[in-house]
């Protein structure tokens, strides 16, 4: 950026790779507690306290962790959609999204688009579909006016909707079709990356396939780039290239899906993944039970955050942050137990 | 009746709500009445090793549009101390058929029209379906209770955990009729539902409990009085996977320390095998397949519950593209006389087009509505 205003970021703003359409790098974001009598800050509710990874473009990430880790904040904070940043860089094609000036955010815009997660209540009900899908492609002018007609027609037919369905209401569709409103209102601006916030947990089993099935063939046809955040493991694992673990605003692995879901290393993962329900009656359960529940964001463990839960906590854990280790193959971690002195127990 | 789209003239509608009017009336009056006779809703248990009897079960409701028949026909039982799970899509009838066995219908439009639900106390089997709203009163809480889906919206945001729990134990007499004893008696039941610091918990609100916790607070509330039966209606739905796993091994432990039955509804089929004895499979208000969980899981037979399973992903098994079962849900209003699911069933037969499959045994306990395993009508 020509006209930034913080030297160093200038410094950062270099791509890592090529191939990379996003890399987020220390990316933190606060939410101020406010209280007392002058309704002064009294606390910081670290969301998002540290994350680093980059996105090739054409792939897809997953990003999975319980209700509270922070998954749905790394996606919006990407999109500039939270206010601003507390620390870190979003490089978005090699360019910083919080330096971007308002005049060529717009743009921006149509390039980075997000799928919300709850299909009955991010659809205004008093807007036709039509114009739902519409709104923003008249907004960016990007068509002319001729075709406008057809283009919207065309989108819609990509995502599985009928062409007289554009005269009718939100409330006139089911679950799965509303969905399919979000996504063609996404796709109709022509991104190249798109956030998937949870876009199938509203939704029933056989809906959900068409859903997910829906999602990978457009993402062949318009080569698209998807951060996929789930708490459902089975759908990442079937969607995702790579996976990213979250826990309590740390990414605590990250590494390819294959790798990951083949080799946890972190605890947390372990844990996480012995939890998910194995559609046969008959299958060994081998069960690692967390105990208790995620801890405050505000006021979080010190050490290595999962230490509370950990059930090969030493005491190393309880004071130190545990550093990122790359195992191979692009697999990090975070986690004491591979630090190279640890004692293995 | 309604058009094919689904919309009505005012004419219509107003035809239907008089129509209907006059049917809920009807039986509004008889299920009103005071001083029913014993007689009247004491029956005899098929089996006596059951605990709850489906037979025919039929609950209709009467809405403006039309008659959704949420219910069609329902049969099924749960055995003595065994779970058994009742799986469905969203709108197939799995929580109107727990809500008909709990009398908890939205009335009047909600209404059982025909058919028996049977629940064995140990001395007295009652039929559901002619029990009177006061002896209800009696049988809920102390001989079946129910954990809600949404543990947020099910429990009271202006009273005290402690209070809400001591009412549930103080209102049915169960032994604990002082103030004191039924604080004790609370203290140990969230005690036993895994709370750690539950003297803390008894004088606290709602809101300041996380979402397992007020789902353990809602399972210490169903189990207060020791239940022969519990209707667990999607009990994890809300909750993330690690929780999920500590709800389930809780049921699952306290099924067996007061020996009761559980009654399951889910949509996970993960959930389903980890927990269910028996399954019921559901779609579009019927029962399309039934058996023991190793039969469904390992034999499906319906071609629903064969796509179900087929497009659920599974950790560990990739496959390129997940299997979707084509078209939707029939809509509840016009249902169609012949088979539910033959417009999106891949399999069909010309025979299909006949009146809807009766059911057929395939093995003493499993059993499949559907014309692929009629010999007779596929000739």
């Amino acid at each position: 950026m020509e006209n930034s205003i913080l030297k160093d970021t200038e410094a950062k703003t270099v791509r890592e790779n090529e191939d990379n359409i996003l890399e987020v790098r220390g990316l933190k974001k606060y939410f101020p507690i406010r209280g007392g009598f002058f309704n002064t800050v009294v606390g910081q509710v670290k969301a998002i306290d540290g994350v680093s990874f980059s996105i090739k473009r054409g792939s897809t990430m997953g990003l999975v962790g319980e209700s509270g880790c922070g998954k749905t904040t790394t996606g919006r904070t990407i999109l500039r959609l939270s206010g601003e940043k507390t620390a870190g860089d979003v490089l978005f094609n090699g360019k910083e999204v919080y330096n971007i000036p308002k005049s060529e955010l717009n743009e921006l815009r149509t390039k980075m688009q997000i799928i919300f997660q709850d299909p009955f209540s991010s659809l205004s009900p008093r807007l036709p579909v039509g114009e739902i899908i519409g709104e923003a492609v008249k907004e960016h002018h990007l068509v002319p006016k001729e075709e406008y007609e057809d283009y919207i027609d065309r989108i819609m037919d990509n995502c599985g909707l009928q062409p007289f369905h554009k005269g009718r209401y939100p409330h006139e569709f089911s679950g799965g079709q509303r969905q399919r409103i979000c996504i063609a209102r996404a796709l109709a601006l022509n991104p190249e990356f798109v956030v998937c916030d949870e876009p199938v947990s509203a939704l029933d089993v056989s809906i959900q396939a068409q859903i997910i099935n829906l999602l990978k063939d457009l993402q062949e046809k318009y080569k698209l780039t998807y951060l996929f955040i789930s708490h459902d493991l089975s759908v990442v694992e079937h969607i995702a290239d790579t996976v990213g673990v979250m826990y309590l605003g740390n990414l605590v692995e990250f590494g390819n899906t294959e790798d990951i879901f083949a080799n946890p290393l972190h605890p947390y993962t372990k844990a996480l993944f012995s939890a998910i329900p194995i559609p046969d009656p008959e299958a060994k359960m081998n069960r690692i039970i967390l105990e208790g529940s995620i801890p405050s964001p505000a006021n979080p463990p010190e050490g290595c955050k999962f230490h509370t839960r950990c059930s090969q906590c030493m005491e190393i854990c309880k004071s130190k942050v545990p550093e990122e280790k790359d195992m191979g193959n692009g697999h990090k971690v975070c986690c004491h137990l591979y630090d190279d002195g640890a004692v293995k127990s | 009746m309604a058009r094919e789209d689904g919309y009505l003239s005012g004419k219509e509608s107003r035809r239907i709500s008089k129509e209907n009017r006059k049917i809920t009336a009807a039986l509004e009056k008889k299920r009103k009445r005071k001083n029913v006779p014993e007689s009247e809703y004491l029956t005899e248990m098929k089996n006596p090793e059951n605990t709850v009897e489906f037979e025919n079960l039929r609950t209709y409701f009467y809405t403006d549009a039309g008659t959704v028949k949420s219910v069609d026909s329902v049969s099924f039982s749960v055995p003595m101390g065994k779970t058994v799970g009742v799986v469905g899509e969203s709108g197939c009838g799995k929580s109107v058929t727990s809500l008909s066995l709990m009398q908890l219908l939205q009335r009047p439009q909600g209404q059982i029209v025909d058919g028996a639900i049977r629940l064995n106390t140990g001395d007295k089997v009652y039929d559901i379906t002619k029990t009177p709203e006061t002896v209800m009163q009696h049988l809920r809480g102390n001989f079946m209770s129910m954990i809600f889906q949404e543990p947020m919206t099910s429990l009271n945001p202006v009273f005290k955990i402690g209070d809400q729990v001591d009412e549930v134990l103080l209102f049915h007499k169960s032994g604990y009729e002082t103030k004191e004893a039924a604080k004790k008696r609370t203290i140990e039941l969230l005690e036993m539902v895994g709370i750690a610091n539950s003297e803390g918990v008894y004088n606290m609100y709602p809101h300041e409990l996380s979402g397992g916790m007020r789902q353990r607070i809602v399972i210490a509330m169903a189990l207060a009085c020791s239940p022969k039966l519990i209707i667990a209606d999607e009990p994890t739905t809300a909750l993330d996977v690690t929780i999920q796993a500590q709800i389930l091994d809780l049921l699952r432990g306290l099924k067996d320390k007061i020996n009761s039955s559980i009654m399951l509804i889910t949509h996970d089929l993960g959930v389903i095998a980890e927990m269910a004895d028996y399954v019921v499979v559901m779609y579009s208000g019927r029962v399309v397949e039934a058996g023991t969980a190793k039969e469904i899981f390992s034999n499906p037979s319906h071609p629903y519950t064969i796509g179900l399973m087929a497009s659920k992903p599974v950790v560990g098994k990739h496959v390129d593209k997940l299997y979707s079962i084509p078209g939707k849900v029939p809509n509840p209003i016009n249902m169609p006389n012949y088979c539910y699911f033959r417009d999106r069933c891949d399999k069909r037969k010309g025979c299909c087009d006949g009146a809807y499959p009766g059911e057929i045994s395939l093995s003493e306990t499993h059993r499949v509505s559907c014309y692929l395993y009629d010999e007779e009508a596929r000739k």
